[in-house]
């Protein structure tokens, strides 16, 4: 055994000062809290400011109070849990799914849904890949679509009635966060649900001017009814669609 | 008045059963408020468990002075084991639902007829219910009643508080309750393992202060000058996940008559808390706690001291400051910024080290007793968790490697290897110590049977042997079936075509997770005749002294 020159001068050694912590709860809880701080302080705070962090790009808006329900819906059932919606910048995802994702596209995202899991598909650019008519049937029944798809079937979706109770009132919480809903969309919110499921509907054009490019049709394919599936189907039909590529400038934003 | 004279609430009973009135008729307004059908029946539970809570304080009262504990009899300690059995007991409970669910859902991949096409019943919803019940109702409940158990022991002190104690089991049980039917009924925040919804988290964060509050005032009372190295690692667990339960929880609710709340935080940041949250959900909820199981129950059992106290020292300090960095590692490739990817692979490979220090530490208070592992289980099967925990934290910083994440990322690689942590390390030390725990607590003499111990170990260890390697080879294979090309430069494979050649692996899976699950029923009704049918232990026998070792 060898003794350190600091024990020989009747100084405590390292180890015994350790003894600080051993003997008093506060300074420990407190050396915790400080040891655990500082990667989340170093990974977390910069992304706050940093400009670099989300690209600039033409295009994104918040979404429609019908696809903001439509979303809802997509997390409620826990899509995310098999279904990611982040396109890696990888030779062969560019080629199955279409250019990688950007921080942008996520940026009125809450909670983000990149998910961490792919059982199925990516869907960050599912919009437009198929027709409303196959998203339904796909909702309905996966199977009898493609045979060797292992979802879950929804079709209570499409025999459920949209509760639009609290859409405005969800919009404001979500402005509150930093989304940026202006006053007319939220006192505009119910209207405009149901103005995007009636392209005929008196409010369609004012509908158009507060979602520049947002989708109009009835998307379940039953005009008596404001379902569940609309509200879904909306929200997957308009999934990576906001960014327009042709405007986007790769290098500008290189990291 | 005769009954004015036993009946006199103290002060904090007057508190807590004020309390209890108070957010009981509070939860019964808000349930006739509102319109959402699974928020009321939420709210309408936690009322009940405030009336029952209100009924069991007066109760208490009103046993008069019967009702003081002695902090100490004949000069020894006068542990509270009440709340620590309950934990004990829950645990085992949820742990066999969770398991449960899991095969479940296992069973709904294989094949998927099983989702029944209902909402309460599909995959999206039971995988949370799954993960939830493992690690927080499973876990938490280990959590609770080792840590409840270990600090008593270790300060040579009763419990602190007299209600507080129990209000932590009973309420994170409660917390537990509502989360899991919450997710079937479609409450939830859409964050992994975060889906419980703000009234729930709200709950959770008073559960969680009086749990420390509990756990330090008990430390406060010890009689030894120095906390033992097993709570450290406890009190670095609780003060940790309350920081990232407040950080990735941070929401606004849409109003008090809704279940639904929307996070502070938007996309890249919102995922990065996320994952700061989610991996250390893993490094201090999944594995400091466990780590304070191992520092106490594999000496005890093994009866040596732990191997080396400097190397713990190290060790804890060098896991609670490397662990927070390594979030970013389940974000590799995103869109989050390559700097962030960098220092979350970077510090993920230099996390093996204190790892591995901290197996070392845990198999090397061995020496001298290796021999206990032919004759006694319950030690073999600590013994091996600790292996398991040394090969799982050899594949995360390898898995945390850029490169080998751009493949093993999305796949099932991922859940093969959360599984060999979850089932081998976490599943295992606990196991081992609930087998320790239920002799101790019921003063039994020894447990039921060994031999189904022996039968729970290795029914388990190749339940996990074919889950992992199905998982392995899964993860794999569908990694690189997605970007294999053809000759003609084309993608070879559409999506769904990896996912029909996953079906035999996950009937495998399902397999190998049944016969987990087999185990832990042997461990239960192991555990059930053990209180019923065992002679109570004499009083001045150690507790186990029961093991005969092999000459």
């Amino acid at each position: 055994m060898t003794t350190s020159p600091q024990a020989q001068a009747g100084k405590p050694s390292l180890w015994a000062r350790h003894k600080i912590f051993e003997t008093n709860s506060i300074l420990l809880i407190l050396g915790i809290l400080i040891v655990v701080s500082i990667g989340g302080l170093v990974e977390i705070a910069p992304l706050f400011y940093l400009r670099s962090t989300i690209e600039k790009v033409e295009g994104m808006r918040p979404y429609t109070p019908l696809e903001l329900a439509g979303r809802a819906i997509y997390v409620r059932e826990g899509c995310y849990n098999c279904h990611s919606q982040m396109i890696r910048p990888l030779r062969d995802e560019i080629e199955r799914y279409g250019h990688f994702s950007l921080a942008a596209e996520s940026m009125y995202d809450k909670p983000f849904q990149w998910g961490s899991k792919r059982t199925g598909p990516d869907l960050a650019r599912v919009g437009g890949k198929y027709s409303d008519a196959w998203q339904l049937q796909h909702l309905n029944a996966p199977r009898s679509l493609v045979p060797q798809s292992i979802m879950p079937g929804y079709p209570f979706l499409a025999t459920t009635e949209l509760d639009v109770n609290r859409i405005a009132q969800e919009m404001r919480v979500n402005r509150m966060s930093g989304v940026p809903y202006t006053d007319e969309m939220i006192a505009n919110a119910v209207t405009d649900l149901r103005a995007q499921v009636d392209p005929d509907h008196p409010q369609a054009d004012a509908f158009q001017k507060r979602y520049p490019k947002a989708a109009s049709r009835d998307f379940d394919g039953n005009p008596q009814r404001i379902t569940e599936a609309d509200a879904m189907i909306a929200y997957l039909q308009m999934l990576g669609t906001l960014v327009d590529f042709k405007q986007y400038d790769n290098k500008a934003n290189l990291r | 008045m005769a009954a004015a004279q036993h009946f006199s609430m103290r002060g904090n009973e007057t508190i807590g059963a004020g309390l209890c009135a108070a957010f009981g008729v509070l939860f019964l307004i808000i349930a006739g408020l509102t319109d959402h059908s699974g928020y009321a029946f939420h709210m309408v539970v936690m009322a009940l468990a405030c009336g029952l809570g209100f009924y069991a304080i007066v109760n208490w009262a009103a046993r008069g002075e019967t009702r003081h504990a002695p902090l100490e009899i004949n000069g020894r300690p006068n542990y509270n084991d009440g709340p620590v059995r309950f934990a004990t007991i829950a645990a085992m409970f949820w742990g066999i639902a969770g398991f449960t669910v899991g095969l479940v859902i296992a069973l709904q991949l294989a094949f998927p007829a099983l989702n029944f096409d209902l909402p309460w019943t599909n995959f999206g919803r039971l995988r949370p219910l799954h993960t939830s019940a493992v690690i927080f109702a499973f876990g938490g409940n280990v959590l609770l009643g080792t840590s409840f158990y270990v600090v008593q022991r270790t300060c040579q002190a009763r419990l602190a508080g007299v209600l507080s104690p129990w209000f932590v089991v009973l309420g994170y049980n409660l917390f537990i309750v509502v989360a899991g039917t919450g997710y079937l009924l479609g409450i939830t925040q859409g964050k992994e393992y975060a889906e419980p919804e703000w009234y729930a988290d709200l709950f959770l964060t008073v559960v969680w202060v009086v749990y420390l509050l509990v756990f330090l005032a008990t430390i406060w009372r010890r009689k030894e000058p120095h906390i033992y190295v097993a709570n450290w690692f406890y009190l670095g667990f609780i003060v940790t996940i309350a920081v990232l339960h407040l950080g990735n929880n941070a929401t606004i609710p849409v109003s008090l008559t809704s279940p639904k709340s929307y996070i502070l935080w938007s996309g890249i940041q919102d995922a990065m808390f996320q994952w700061w949250y989610g991996h250390n959900a893993v490094g201090f909820f999944l594995t400091a706690g466990f780590l304070a199981i191992m520092y106490y129950f594999i000496p005890k059992r093994a009866e040596r001291p732990v191997y080396s106290y400097r190397l713990s020292i190290i060790h804890f300090w060098a896991l609670i400051f490397l662990y927070i960095w390594a979030g970013p590692h389940h974000l590799h490739y995103t869109a989050l910024p390559d700097w962030a990817q960098t220092l979350g692979m970077t510090f993920s490979i230099m996390l093996w080290m204190p790892s591995w220090g901290g197996m070392i530490n845990g198999l090397m208070t061995l020496s001298g007793a290796w021999d206990k592992l032919r004759t006694d289980p319950v030690l073999r099967m600590m013994v091996v968790s600790v292996a398991f925990y040394g090969m799982s934290t050899f594949e995360g910083p390898l898995m945390s490697i850029k490169a080998v994440n751009s493949l093993s990322h999305y796949t099932d690689w991922t859940i093969g290897h959360v599984h060999s942590g979850a089932l081998g390390w976490v599943g295992y030390v606990s196991f081992g110590a609930i087998y320790c725990l239920v002799p101790w607590l019921w003063k039994r003499e020894r447990l039921y049977s060994n031999r189904l111990v022996e039968w729970h170990f290795w029914i388990s260890t190749i339940g996990i042997v074919f889950y992992i390697s199905a998982m392995w080879v899964s993860g794999i294979m569908q990694g690189l079936m997605w970007r294999a090309y053809t000759s003609l430069g084309f993608l070879e494979y559409s999506f769904v075509e990896t996912v029909a050649a996953m079906h035999p692996y996950y009937v495998i899976r399902a397999f190998g997770g049944g016969l987990f699950l087999l185990g832990a029923l042997l461990m239960a009704y192991n555990l059930w005749m053990t209180v019923r049918a065992v002679a109570p232990r004499a009083e001045a026998v150690p507790a186990n002294l029961q093991h005969v070792p092999a000459e």
